[in-house]
């Protein structure tokens, strides 16, 4: 009996459309975010998480109607992220059939709002997810806003100790650096988070080949999130399981792989 | 008609979804005769051991799951809708649950926590749940459980220590992982909890 290792595709949602940036400009619609989760847990997938990055009200309401659809009728756990400010938002998210919120700026901003959702929801609820790039810091790692364009001034070890002090079950750790270039996981990142926090670390930012999948998992990692490489068809599900698995780490069974 | 026991608590709509996917009617309810009086009840449950009971006890939900077991009513606790039976938990704090199960609900020993994905379970071989996905995984997410044998039929999975992960104990049944959100392993021990209504 041995956990498994998640592979978690990650759905970028506005206005209720997948869309994947190259470090999050050039959007490129990828289609129907319902249809695609459906896909996606045919194919294997272990989790499935949408980041709304929609800009207006109405595109949430749309993110919401998304969400609904999706846990009708896919039995896998499902995290939504992007725009979530508040343990309202978080019981919107819940109710409407997300398993998991992950928060990211609002908790930079107002770092109680981690323990808010924690007391009320549970930490298992909770990811804080965390944009970090290498910079001047005390650890070598900072963490962004914006997309990566903005330092938040906080160093990212120190924010994922205290993240972590606060109550969230899980981190993901999104390489600003790698992110779109499919160059790889930021290898150096995953071990420097991980030799701090002992919740479960989802890898995210530059998956590319298959060796990177088994690296980040070498490096620390629990769970690995990808997004271009599953959407444009780079890899299935299924491919980087057997690599996983070849590589002596357990996966679930893809019976469609 | 199968009742989910809404006492506050989580994603019930994909819970509702997964059992439906079974042909049965499935109705969302905290209404106690409702619940008392479906063939089947699932008590579900996120969230601390604390603020659970405290939402199952304002349903009179403690009263209803005994009544149930009097009646020899199929009852299905899932994650802290499980934690909840046993006797005590002490997730922030001492504090006492229904009391079927005599166990304590306790903190894994494990290096991370919570205990979150797909694991395998050592399937009891007399159990009914299992049957027929005995080898498949589950979904977990808890840092606590009940780390010693209870009713008839326990099994157990491991995450830094074993624990109970399922317990088949006549009208009562209760696992750890969310069935429904367990893929097609989970829809299918759905079917087989349902087949003993």
């Amino acid at each position: 009996m041995t956990l498994s290792v998640r592979i978690i595709p990650c759905l970028d949602v506005a206005d209720g459309r997948v869309v994947k940036g190259v470090n999050f400009t050039n959007l490129v619609d990828a289609g129907d975010p319902v249809e695609m989760a459906a896909l996606y847990g045919r194919e294997g997938a272990d989790e499935l998480t949408f980041l709304d990055i929609s800009a207006s009200v109405a595109g949430r309401e749309t993110t919401l109607d998304v969400v609904r659809r999706t846990a009708e009728q896919v039995f896998i756990p499902l995290t939504v992220g992007g725009g979530i400010r508040t343990v309202e938002d978080v019981d919107r998210l819940l109710r409407a059939g997300a398993d998991k919120v992950s928060i990211n700026t609002a908790a930079i901003a107002r770092p109680e709002l981690i323990a808010e959702i924690a007391d009320r929801f549970g930490s298992q609820v909770l990811v804080i997810s965390i944009d970090a790039r290498r910079a001047r810091t005390e650890s070598g790692f900072e963490v962004t806003t914006h997309g990566g364009r903005e330092s938040a001034g906080l160093d990212a070890l120190a924010w994922v100790e205290k993240a972590c002090e606060l109550g969230v079950g899980e981190i993901l750790l999104n390489s600003m650096d790698a992110d779109g270039t499919r160059a790889g996981y930021d290898i150096g990142m995953i071990t420097a988070v991980r030799a701090v926090s002992k919740v479960p670390l989802i890898a995210s930012g530059g998956a590319g080949a298959l060796e990177d999948f088994s690296a980040a998992l070498d490096a620390g990692a629990d769970a690995l999130l990808a997004a271009s490489v599953f959407h444009f068809g780079v890899h299935r599900i299924g491919d980087v399981k057997k690599h996983l698995s070849k590589n002596n780490y357990s996966v679930r069974n893809a019976h469609t792989a | 008609m199968i009742a989910i026991l809404d006492y506050g608590s989580g994603n019930l709509r994909s819970a509702q979804r997964a059992f439906e996917t079974s042909g049965r009617e499935v109705l969302i309810t905290s209404d106690f005769d409702a619940a008392l009086n479906a063939e089947g009840l699932v008590v579900p449950g996120v969230g601390a051991f604390a603020a659970c009971m405290n939402g199952l006890i304002a349903v009179r939900g403690d009263k209803l799951v005994r009544e149930r077991i009097a009646l020899k009513r199929p009852t299905l606790g899932i994650c802290v809708g499980m934690q909840i039976l046993f006797a005590q938990g002490i997730e922030r704090g001492n504090h006492k649950g229904v009391g079927i199960w005599e166990n304590t609900v306790e903190k894994l020993d494990a290096p991370i926590l919570p205990h979150m994905g797909w694991n395998t379970v050592t399937a009891n071989p007399s159990s009914l749940l299992f049957s027929g996905v005995e080898n498949e995984s589950f979904y977990f997410v808890h840092s606590y459980a009940v780390k010693k044998s209870a009713g008839e039929c326990a099994t157990f999975s491991h995450h830094g220590e074993d624990f109970l992960a399922a317990v088949e104990d006549g009208a009562i049944s209760a696992t750890q992982f969310h069935p429904e959100k367990s893929g097609d392993a989970g829809l299918q021990l759905i079917k087989n909890w349902i087949s003993t209504l």
